[in-house]
């Protein structure tokens, strides 16, 4: 072994990853001493400043959080206000709400895919350099990402922060023909979809294997979007290898912790470090994807999702995310050929003195929202858990592992550029969302 | 073939200064020659793409962080100028301005005309206001925006 001192590397802002967030990594000799993923996390910043509002504008408020996920916010914002007022919302106009919900998927996923992931596995240092050596690439993964925009925009009346969502269901709803050239338009989009899995298939991934729990909603008979219940995959070797619990007790499974290294807490599920996200989703319910998709990730070698394959290199869930796109655009498309125009656009939500809880699989992955309610409505708490603080652990170890297994390859020892280039491919494997920031480029790498 | 002439403000409202962009284009409201499209992005790329397909004329409203900084300073760029201040754009998306326009170059979609008018920033906090120094320079900047626009309106009449 080789000690070459202790090294900090200090990532101030990560590029290409959504919004701010740095990370601090301390390498002793050959081991990797530390690994600190500071997050910048606007969601709790949310909570406070829902205290005091109506019960019906939380979809609004929440849904400025994140400009790339705003219909996650809106969605479980409104779940958890219809499940304390005792109102389920069904029949066409939750058809509607998982369309909506299928073009942020497209939308958010083809961002990552496209514009912040690619240049990782092709040699380039950013979506430019990318676009100007394969250009044909890059239009298509704009040209995808727009039908999932168009999507949005369609239902939520606008393409970013849509307004056209409120508790109970829309304000206004569309008619059958208005839908029609959404499905044209998604027609033209499968193509590019199902070649996106063979582009990203066909890149070169590093070895690496993540052993985190996977947690993901479960509904049975579909791939689940907008609704199910928090099921659990244990990482291999634990029992029970699938469990499920009540959304209702979500936050006794899900211990969240402060840190002093980042705003954001962190998460453990019954004291376990766990990853949601595509990953945790592909495997808990890749046996009810659409033909198409299952058989695009056949292709693609992410195994048969029919038997419950799952992918454990973090490395490829830029593939899994390209197999969701091709999901969420087959069922955009189911929704679109048996959509009847409901009644009316919404159903009542009268508030009740009540808390309630709701949950969805935002892009990123299992996103928990829950809200008391006073007897007019008045929210006195609110309470949202995202995706990205959920799998902050999770990516903190996926780093130091991806570090460690470098140091001890053999051959020329690691500069502090390859290492922090690394630390960044392990960080945007992950794609986490550090959402609402002011975006600065600048990285800086300090020696001590 | 529409002639349009789209103004886009980029930013989020919610933190402080980076929320210019938006301000103004809501200034803007009722101000401009009919035809003119009036929008807010986050700046995200594709969106940012899309919004301007078919215009003739963009004027992008942006926040942006210098250094050394002189805040509520004005600055009117060309997107070649904009594409090359990657660093130093404030914005609330995954790839800043520069890039979006780098991008938009390297395929091929530039708009014919497109100018930057873009504030140096003082506060980007979380729910913070607008600063004063920006607040001080919002007349002017609405100004500039509005005479870009008209110049657009002008010279898609003369074609």
């Amino acid at each position: 072994m080789n000690d070459r001192g202790t090294r900090v590397l200090r990532l101030d802002a990560l590029a290409r990853v959504e919004g701010e967030a740095a990370l601090h990594l301390r390498v002793k000799g050959d081991t990797v001493a530390e690994t600190r993923l500071r997050i910048y996390e606007p969601p709790r910043f949310f909570e406070a400043f829902l205290t005091g509002r109506g019960h019906t504008e939380p979809p609004d408020i929440t849904a400025r959080i994140c400009g790339i996920c705003p219909v996650a916010y809106q969605m479980s914002a409104c779940r958890a206000i219809e499940n304390a007022c005792g109102v389920t919302v069904d029949g066409p106009l939750a058809e509607l709400r998982r369309l909506l919900y299928c073009g942020e998927w497209i939308e958010s996923h083809t961002l990552h895919i496209y514009l912040l992931h690619a240049p990782d596995f092709l040699g380039r240092a950013d979506v430019v350099e990318l676009a100007r050596d394969q250009r044909a690439a890059v239009e298509r993964g704009l040209r995808l990402k727009q039908a999932g925009n168009a999507i949005v925009e369609q239902l939520g009346g606008r393409p970013v922060h849509p307004v056209n969502v409120r508790v109970g269901g829309f304000y206004r709803t569309p008619g059958r023909e208005e839908l029609r050239p959404l499905a044209e338009r998604l027609r033209q989009a499968r193509e590019d979809a199902l070649e996106s899995v063979r582009w990203a298939a066909a890149f070169d991934f590093p070895d690496a294997v993540c052993d985190h729990d996977l947690l993901a909603l479960r509904d049975p008979g579909r791939y689940a979007i907008d609704s199910g219940t928090p099921a659990v995959m244990a990482a291999q070797g634990q029992d029970p290898a699938l469990r499920e619990f009540p959304l209702a007790d979500f936050e006794q499974h899900v211990q969240e912790g402060q840190v002093p290294h980042s705003t954001a807490r962190t998460a453990a599920l019954d004291g376990r470090r766990y990853l949601t996200g595509p990953l945790a989703r592909y495997a808990i319910n890749g046996r009810w994807l659409h033909p198409v998709a299952a058989e695009a990730a056949r292709d693609a070698g992410l195994g048969d999702p029919l038997t419950g394959a799952v992918c454990d290199n973090p490395f490829r869930s830029i593939v899994v995310r390209a197999v969701e796109v091709v999901q969420a655009i087959e069922e955009a498309l189911r929704i679109i050929g048996g959509y009847e125009r409901p009644p009316r656009p919404a159903v009542e939500v009268p508030p009740r003195q009540a808390s309630g809880t709701g949950a969805t699989e935002a892009p990123r992955g299992l996103l928990y929202h829950r809200y008391a309610l006073t007897e007019d409505g008045t929210i006195t708490e609110a309470r949202i858990v995202p995706p990205t603080a959920q799998n902050q652990t999770a990516i903190e170890e996926d780093v130091r592992k991806a570090v460690q297994a470098r140091l001890e390859t053999a051959g020329p020892a690691a500069d502090d550029e390859e290492l922090t280039h690394l630390c960044e491919r392990a960080i945007r494997n992950h794609d986490p969302c550090i959402s609402c920031a002011a975006h600065f480029l600048d990285v800086t790498v300090e020696h001590t | 073939m529409s002639r349009r002439v789209v103004v886009i403000g980029v930013g989020n409202p919610l933190r402080g200064d980076d929320g210019v962009g938006p301000a103004a284009v809501e200034a803007l409201r009722g101000r401009v020659p009919d035809g003119t499209v009036l929008t807010v992005s986050d700046g995200e790329p594709a969106r940012m793409l899309d919004v301007w397909r078919g215009a003739d004329t963009v004027v992008v409203v942006e926040a942006l962080r210098a250094r050394p900084a002189r805040p509520g300073e004005l600055h009117t760029l060309t997107a070649a100028d904009a594409a090359s201040q990657t660093a130093a754009t404030a914005s609330t998306h995954a790839l800043g301005l520069g890039e979006c326009l780098a991008l938009a170059e390297a395929l091929g979609q530039l708009p014919q005309r497109l100018v930057v008018h873009a504030v140096e920033v003082a506060d980007v906090e979380l729910g913070a206001p607008l600063s004063e120094a920006v607040r001080s320079a919002l007349p002017e900047l609405i100004d500039r925006v509005a005479a870009s626009v008209r110049q657009g309106h002008g010279a898609n009449h003369e074609q």
